[in-house]
């Protein structure tokens, strides 16, 4: 089994065969059942990938450098080889060109997942995605179903400035007609990626690229290729009673690190991860407040009308009451990248800012 | 005028003097095949021109005949419509340009698909929608097909392979290379023509679609319906090189005109066969709307009313059929006037039934935002006061 392992870490991660082998291989070694079957969350798409092109031949992906190239970000590895070039289709730089493609191959009745290289490559062919595929079926009453996935790595990377480290969250999840989910972990990659293109509709799907190397503990359930994860359901990641951090992508690891640096200090934090932008959670976010009485909502996105505006407007309508302290809020900072590292680390949020805002909302300072 | 092959002065004696004996039913169903020249050449662009001799048939034509007067009709009643407040919003009308869609339709089947602009109704009647569906999806009724709840740049008819219907210029392109793409992937043999107009020729989207269908030989026939006018620009002053049959470079094109319906019949037929064999292909009509861009626009400080006459003495699409059916003696002057009577109750019958076609109920504010709700609350203008659960 380790020589299993220790080959497929040579090859660049986990590929699908590899895994299932490495599945076989701890099947029958039960005795060693106490160890923890770990993923990272490029395989977890990959894998994810792999299975729905399997089950549904109308699956196809198409985007720049997904084929030969492997993928820019290595998250298609493989499929080209297997599904073939019909299936898994390198596009030119032209983004408007084909993202209407893929919507209108969708119109048809195929099933296409189009990836953007970044998300800030998705303006380019924005009017497809909210005008062409997003009110489709609205405008049709019903006759031109759109079930189409746009995905790729959304938000900040490291280092790659103004221009590619926006996060679209919301302005996506603005528009009535999208669905739009954002993962953390590889369950979440796995599950939510195949319910995305299982889905009818058209799902907006936003990666993290820096999430792409960190690997998380897969359960049993998670591998198999019939797993999935509700839309519109939020997960609580870790349960607690003083106050409610609400966050989305690579920020519920850090709001999970700002959980375990208050638990220090006496606070304890619950640690809601949204999957779902659109629908958003509101019963699970307000259920949570009702019991914890205090809201940070954290997010890496630009402030102004922000997914963290929508949290708080949605918390002062339904559970005003239960408030005992303002709701905070974490974000980016109000302004375009900078590229310097240190100006870079204060337009992110860091757990230290999560963490004092908690502690605002818990009425400690210091 | 087109020359026939067929008939001889002796023949026309003869055929209208039988007609008068019977009572006047014979012409309309004579499917026997004939050829007719049309008067214009194609001009073409990297491929060779096909045959300017068209198959067609009497009742063919007195289809087209029939047909285009139909669309004719239903777009003058929806003039009148938007003048007397019933249809609201944006109307674009398609009179002038009913011999690309008639000519279209006889080229192809329902397993074709079309996509088009907003400048859409008489495209969906083309593909087998109803009179009573477009007005009442023009005048916002339950009986519309689209519910009501597109309005007139949104009809759409899939199950007759017609995709809409699209508001924004330009972007039913590169959907229409999507709808291509579908078809080749599953093996179809069948094609999308997807139509735009001069103004939309100049959209970067059209070359980013058109190279893709081109690198992968997409069944994709792209047709730039040239009235001339991109709403008050000229196409002179919107395009550098207003030859649009030439604008896809590496892609074969022809130049058509649009106004005669056999000509498009013919240019449809043979960018079909080459589609399928080829990959895409663009067709540019000549052709010409009568009413302006839409009815915000009066059509006529951009243009001289001569132009507009001149264009309706001399090429009117509906003229040249008639023309045709009454020099072959297919039908006499006052047949076609008949049917032209008969045309203008049945729209009016159908504005009627329209009419009386309710509203969409309020809960239709809320259904088909998606195919698979989840049960997610979707909400009205004020929360509090209004929200559904989305099924």
């Amino acid at each position: 089994m380790w020589g299993i392992l220790r080959r497929s870490i040579v090859d660049g991660g986990f590929s699908a065969t590899s895994l299932r082998r490495v599945r076989s291989a701890l099947v029958s070694s039960r005795s060693y059942a106490a160890a923890a079957k770990e993923m990272s969350v490029r395989d977890a798409l990959n894998s994810a990938l792999d299975e729905e092109m399997s089950a549904d031949p109308k699956v196809f992906i198409m985007g720049e450098e997904v084929g030969q190239y492997q993928g820019a970000y290595k998250i298609t590895k493989g499929l080209l080889e297997k599904y073939g070039p019909e299936r898994v289709c390198d596009t030119p730089i032209t983004e408007a060109g084909f993202a209407g493609i893929g919507v209108g191959a969708a119109y048809y009745g195929l099933k296409p997942v189009v990836e953007f290289m970044t998300f800030n490559f998705s303006m380019q062919a924005i009017d497809h995605i909210i005008n062409s595929a997003a009110k489709s079926n609205y405008m049709s009453a019903g006759q031109i179903a759109v079930p189409i996935v746009f995905r790729g790595p959304n938000g900040a990377a490291a280092g790659v400035g103004a221009q590619h480290s926006q996060c679209y969250a919301a302005w996506y999840a603005s528009c009535p007609g999208l669905k739009v989910l954002s993962p953390y972990s590889s369950e979440d990659a796995r599950g939510l990626l195949k319910a995305a293109i299982r889905d009818p509709d058209p799902v907006v799907f936003l990666e993290n690229e820096l999430l792409y190397g960190e690997s998380f503990p897969v359960s049993e359930e998670a591998l198999d290729s019939s797993f999935c994860l509700p839309i519109g359901k939020a997960k609580i990641e870790r349960e607690g009673k003083d106050v409610t951090i609400t966050a989305f992508s690579k920020m519920v690891g850090l709001a999970l690190k700002a959980a375990e640096m208050l638990s220090k200090e006496g606070i304890n934090a619950e640690v809601i991860n949204l999957r779902s932008i659109r629908p958003l959670d509101r019963a699970t976010v307000n259920a949570s407040v009702r019991k914890t009485n205090r809201l940070v909502t954290v997010e890496e996105g630009f402030p102004q009308h922000g997914v963290g505006a929508e949290i708080c407007t949605s918390v002062v309508e339904e559970s005003f009451g239960y408030l005992d302290a303002p709701i905070e809020r974490i974000s980016g900072a109000d302004v375009p990248m900078p590229y310097a590292a240190n100006l870079e680390r204060m337009a992110v949020p860091q757990a230290e800012d999560i963490v004092r805002a908690a502690k605002r909302a818990c009425f400690r300072s210091k | 005028m087109a020359l026939s092959r067929l008939s001889s002065r002796s023949n026309g004696l003869l055929r209208s003097a039988a007609a008068a004996v019977l009572l006047r039913r014979t012409i309309s169903t004579d499917t026997s095949p004939m050829t007719i020249d049309i008067s214009l050449p194609f001009t073409a662009h990297l491929v060779e021109p096909p045959s300017r001799a068209v198959e067609t048939s009497p009742k063919e034509l007195l289809s087209f005949y029939r047909d285009m007067v139909v669309m004719r009709r239903m777009e003058i009643a929806a003039d009148s419509l938007y003048k007397a407040k019933l249809i609201r919003g944006f109307c674009h009308l398609y009179d002038g340009q009913e011999a690309v869609a008639i000519g279209m339709e006889a080229a192809i089947t329902k397993q074709d698909a079309i996509i088009t602009s907003y400048r859409d109704h008489c495209t969906f009647l083309g593909r087998g929608g109803s009179l009573v569906e477009a007005f009442s999806e023009l005048m916002g009724r339950k009986a519309g097909c689209s519910n009501g709840k597109g309005g007139s740049m949104h009809f759409y008819k899939k199950d007759a392979g017609f995709y809409g219907g699209h508001g924004i210029v330009g972007a039913q392109i590169p959907l229409g290379c999507g709808l291509a793409f579908a078809q080749k992937y599953s093996k179809d043999e069948a094609v999308t023509f997807t139509l735009y107009g001069d103004g939309a020729a100049n959209q970067g989207q059209l070359f980013e679609a058109l190279n893709i269908a081109a690198l992968w030989d997409l069944p994709a026939i792209l047709v730039c319906e040239n009235n001339h006018y991109g709403m008050g620009t000229a196409e002179w002053r919107a395009a550098k090189s207003p030859a649009y049959f030439k604008r896809g470079d590496y892609v074969p094109g022809l130049k058509v005109d649009g106004m005669d319906v056999l000509a498009v019949k013919q240019a449809c037929k043979f960018a079909k066969e080459h589609a399928l064999k080829n990959g895409p292909i663009v067709l540019e009509m000549d052709t010409y709307r009568y009413h302006g861009h839409s009815m915000s626009d009066p059509g006529s400080t951009y243009r001289t009313r001569d132009e507009i006459s001149g264009v309706r003495q001399e090429r009117d699409p509906i003229e040249r059929v008639r023309k045709l059916i009454v020099s072959h003696d297919f039908a006499t002057e006052k047949e076609l006037k008949d049917i032209e009577k008969e045309v203008r109750k049945e729209v009016d019958a159908a504005i009627a039934e329209a009419k009386e076609s309710p509203v969409p109920d309020q809960s239709e504010l809320f259904t088909n935002i998606y195919v698979k709700g989840l049960g997610t609350e979707s909400f009205g203008a004020d929360r509090k006061e209004l929200r559904a659960s989305l099924p």
